[in-house]
């Protein structure tokens, strides 16, 4: 087989992204832990996971930029390698927003998270985002991808909603402006997460059928 | 801006003696723009170019149906000016193919052929044919040395000096830069994309890197069928055909 060296790099490089995608899922669902169940450890394994997130970053990188240096790669091989060096700057949004939203919950501490926020329904949506954005590159599947960027419009909504709760909240007991600011940070940063996701989904899309959009 | 065609094929079948080189190809390319034709060894891609300018004739037991258009004028019609066409198609080879004499003569030799010129307008189209093939300030004080003691890369430059000074409006290229070293291949590359603007290029070649670079269009040959012509970026980032994307990137054989 005269591509075999090829061929075993490109299958590097899609385990790389596998992992990468999977330390993305974790670190959101720790820092949504953080979050929603006031786990201490989350926090930090959230902190931890955007490191590894980094440093795997810059390995795929690497990998990429040698691939493109050696192979020369086009059509599908070349579609696979630019797509994975824009996934990546996708997935290390992902791990810094969750360890954004880590770092919050640390100094919100013991303040429990109002019930009534869609913040929690914003959080689980976010995670499942992320889950279908790596499920959808790993399985090469198009309908996950595609079930990813309509789901983008729920986070959005919901979003809103979150919105107006907080608006609410403040005029019922400005005392409590200063906390529902870091709620509000925590909304955004779920709601750019889904983004990422989707942006995951569309690059996913793209490798498989030279469009973004499917 | 709307693309003009110069060259067509309409269902055109090339044989050498029994065996088909060349089966139903139907194309068209567009004037003042690079076509490149990539396919492994065998697949038409040079039998194709060199119809476009009969030198298959050259072949003893060739013989072509279907159609072949130049401007609208057919090619393959027996009334036709073989020589004529020649001056208008002309054709740069993978060798270097340097007369056995100066500088000056190898450029003049084809419009002394083709008529009678003046020596003051000789002197001017030998300096415009090597000017437009970037070689002038290299060989502007050596004409009357022999061509052979240029290196292959400036051999190949005159070729096209050569083939530029009879005003043709084609210019053939087939695999005109796999004997020469990068830098070689590079100037007749940057060469090829300044000539675009006046003339129609239509190159073989095996350079997959090389067909990326320079042309607009690419036409993809395997064993004698056109398989998929598209513009350059389409085919080499997003191919149609499934037999394409495996030959271009490298998942043959």
């Amino acid at each position: 087989m005269m591509r075999s060296n090829f061929d075993r790099q490109l299958r590097q490089l899609h385990q790389a992204l596998t992992e990468m995608g999977a330390m993305c899922e974790q670190a959101i669902a720790a820092s949504v832990s953080a979050l929603l169940d006031g786990d201490k450890a989350g926090a930090d394994t959230a902190m931890e996971r955007e490191r590894d997130i980094d440093r795997q970053e810059r390995e795929v990188e690497a990998l990429c930029m040698k691939l493109l240096l050696q192979q020369q790669p086009v059509a599908g091989d070349l579609r696979a390698i630019s797509s994975a060096l824009k996934m990546i700057s996708d997935m290390e949004r992902i791990g810094d927003q969750a360890a954004d939203i880590a770092e919050i919950t640390r100094h919100t501490g013991s303040r429990a998270l109002p019930g009534h926020l869609h913040i929690r329904e914003m959080a689980r949506a976010a995670v499942k985002m992320v889950a279908g954005s790596v499920a959808s590159f790993v399985e090469s599947d198009l309908q996950m991808a595609k079930e990813v960027m309509i789901y983008d419009d729920v986070v959005d909504q919901l979003f809103d909603e979150v919105k107006e709760e907080l608006t609410a909240l403040i005029r019922s007991d400005s005392s409590s402006a200063g906390e529902a600011l870091d709620w509000l940070m925590i909304a955004k940063y779920l709601e750019r997460i889904g983004d990422h996701a989707v942006n995951i989904a569309e690059w996913v899309t793209y490798a498989i059928t030279g469009s973004k959009s499917g | 801006m709307a693309e003009k065609t110069i060259l067509k094929a309409e269902n055109l079948n090339f044989y050498y003696g029994s065996s088909q080189a060349l089966k139903n190809i139907t194309i068209r390319i567009p004037a003042n723009q690079v076509t490149a034709f990539v396919g492994p060894s065998g697949c038409g891609k040079s039998t194709f170019l060199r119809a476009i300018n009969r030198m298959g004739d050259l072949v003893p037991g060739t013989h072509v149906t279907g159609s072949l258009t130049f401007r609208g004028q057919e090619i393959y019609d027996p009334r036709l000016d073989v020589t004529a066409l020649r001056r208008r198609i002309g054709m740069v080879f993978q060798k270097p193919t340097p007369f056995p004499m100066s500088i000056y003569d190898n450029v003049a030799y084809g419009p002394r052929t083709h008529g009678k010129h003046s020596r003051a307008r000789l002197d001017e189209l030998v300096e415009q044919s090597l000017r437009a093939a970037a070689i002038w300030d290299e060989v502007k004080d050596r004409l009357r040395k022999s061509a052979m003691g240029l290196s292959g890369g400036q051999q190949q430059r005159l070729c096209i000096a050569r083939a530029l000074a009879v005003k043709p409006e084609v210019l053939l290229m087939d695999e005109a830069t796999s004997a020469l070293d990068p830098i070689s291949t590079a100037r007749i590359e940057e060469l090829t994309l300044e000539l675009r603007e006046r003339y129609t290029i239509v190159m073989v070649t095996h350079n997959m890197q090389q067909a990326a670079r320079i042309s607009d269009k690419t036409a993809f040959f395997l064993t004698g069928e056109l398989v998929e012509m598209g513009d350059t970026e389409g085919l080499f980032s997003m191919p149609r055909d499934k037999r394409t994307e495996d030959y271009i990137t490298g998942r043959f054989g």
